[in-house]
């Protein structure tokens, strides 16, 4: 027996949380599937630990989303009992982990903007989104400063890591753009002081990004074809297998506890 | 009415004090008050309510400190009391009293340097080792046995140490 989905009620305050909470969700547990796995211990406790900080933020902005939708929805159902076309995240965070490489691109681009996005956040006129902002940017610096060192041992340690770093930067390039997407259901919160207008981050992100790019010997793509679709729903293949495994127990064993 | 506010006031006191008490269960020497986690006591029609904010988003060890404030609060007779999770303003190592500093190294765990080295990309810190004092040190990881430590290892006495990372 199988529980079905739950509908929500996109309000363009709740699509605008869910987003967030769904890409802070899927990256998190990403970085989860890498416990026991690490390539040292250092190294999976890290991953875990950043993982963690996610899941946290994941669970504040799910709990807003669902107290401000009001339909008896909660944290829970919102991550267990979503179908993968209901999942609003960025298509970077749910791609694969690949080897060390890919997850440390991944991640690299994610944290770069993240950092500044919780930033700006912490002005928002919504005083749960500022006050989540306030904690999420203090762990975001974290998440960058780790990635940015790892993005150069990588790129400037082996001809081996050289080119495995290189060909994950080639390969998740074209999912970067979508971080910098906005649409009208967000204009208007942009225009209302709720949101922030990821445009202004973007000539700081490409600093940020071209910087430790290069000290790390490594160069981005000429291409600037960029994938879309995440935050409406068109999600790779990976997302449905990621959302199989995380929803398993409780679309099986429906509101079970332990 | 006045006795009323009166005895509000040493309830209140009483009910602090209580909840004050209360370890962090990762870092069993510090109490929650000497990490800044216990914001605010309140009465209200009798009923103690509890503040605290969490240390890190994900920080698993707020739901046990919820129960282990519930749980001192019954055994001191206050009954039906509640804690609620504030966010604003974020906790910050800014907060921790120098009391608990003090015992933080002394249990071993090198306590947080002031904040501003947090933005630095590539940052270089100077963390003293809670063993020997040197200042000859290295981090082996930026994340450690919890979300609020990095592993630090000390060059002139070898000894692995935790850091209380700044936040």
């Amino acid at each position: 027996m199988t529980t079905a989905s739950i509908s929500v009620s996109e309000t363009p305050l709740v699509l605008y949380t869910l987003r967030r909470a769904d890409d802070a969700l899927i990256l998190g547990h990403r970085l989860s599937e890498w416990c026991g796995h690490g390539p040292m211990l250092e190294e999976d406790m890290a991953l875990a630990n950043m993982g963690l900080d996610l899941l946290g933020q994941a669970r504040e902005l799910y709990s807003y989303a669902a107290g401000v939708e009001g339909q008896g929805n909660d944290e829970d159902k919102l991550a267990y009992l979503r179908d993968v076309r209901q999942y609003r995240n960025l298509l970077l965070l749910e791609q694969p982990n690949g080897d060390f490489a890919h997850t440390m691109v991944r991640q690299f681009f994610y944290a770069a903007f993240a950092d500044l996005y919780w930033r700006a956040m912490m002005k928002s006129s919504d005083a749960t989104l500022a006050a989540i902002a306030a904690k999420s940017e203090k762990e975001s610096a974290y998440h960058l400063r780790h990635s940015s060192e790892w993005m150069v041992r990588l790129g400037d340690g082996t001809e081996q890591s050289h080119a495995r770093a290189q060909t994950a930067i080639d390969d998740l390039w074209a999912f970067t753009g979508e971080m910098f997407e906005v649409d009208d259901s967000e204009r208007g919160l942009i225009d209302a002081g709720i949101a922030v207008d990821p445009a202004m981050l973007h000539p700081q992100w490409l600093k940020t990004v071209l910087s430790v790019v290069s000290e790390a010997t490594l160069t981005l793509p000429k291409s600037d074809w960029m994938q879309q679709g995440g935050r409406s729903g068109r999600h790779s293949e990976h997302l449905g297998h990621l959302l199989s495994e995380l929803q398993s127990m409780q679309r099986t064993f429906p509101g079970v506890t332990w | 009415m006045v006795t009323a506010v009166f005895n509000d006031d040493a309830l209140r006191q009483r009910a602090w004090d209580v909840a004050a008490r209360v370890v962090d269960p990762e870092i069993p020497v510090l109490t929650i008050a000497d990490l800044g986690v216990l914001r605010d006591v309140t009465i209200s029609d009798g009923r103690v309510e509890v503040a605290i904010t969490p240390t890190y988003s994900g920080c698993p060890a707020i739901n046990m400190i919820t129960l282990e404030i519930e749980l001192a609060l019954e055994r001191e007779g206050f009954r039906n009391s509640k804690v609620r999770t504030v966010l604003s303003p974020a906790w910050t190592t800014d907060w921790m009293s120098e009391d608990g500093r003090r015992k933080l190294r002394e249990y071993g765990i090198a306590p947080p340097l002031a904040g501003s080295s947090r933005r630095a990309l590539f940052g270089a810190l100077e963390v003293a080792c809670p063993q020997c004092g040197s200042e000859n040190t290295e981090v082996l990881s930026e994340f450690g046995s919890t979300s609020c430590k990095a592993l630090w290892r000390c060059k002139n006495c070898r000894e692995p140490f935790d850091y209380f990372k700044c936040h």
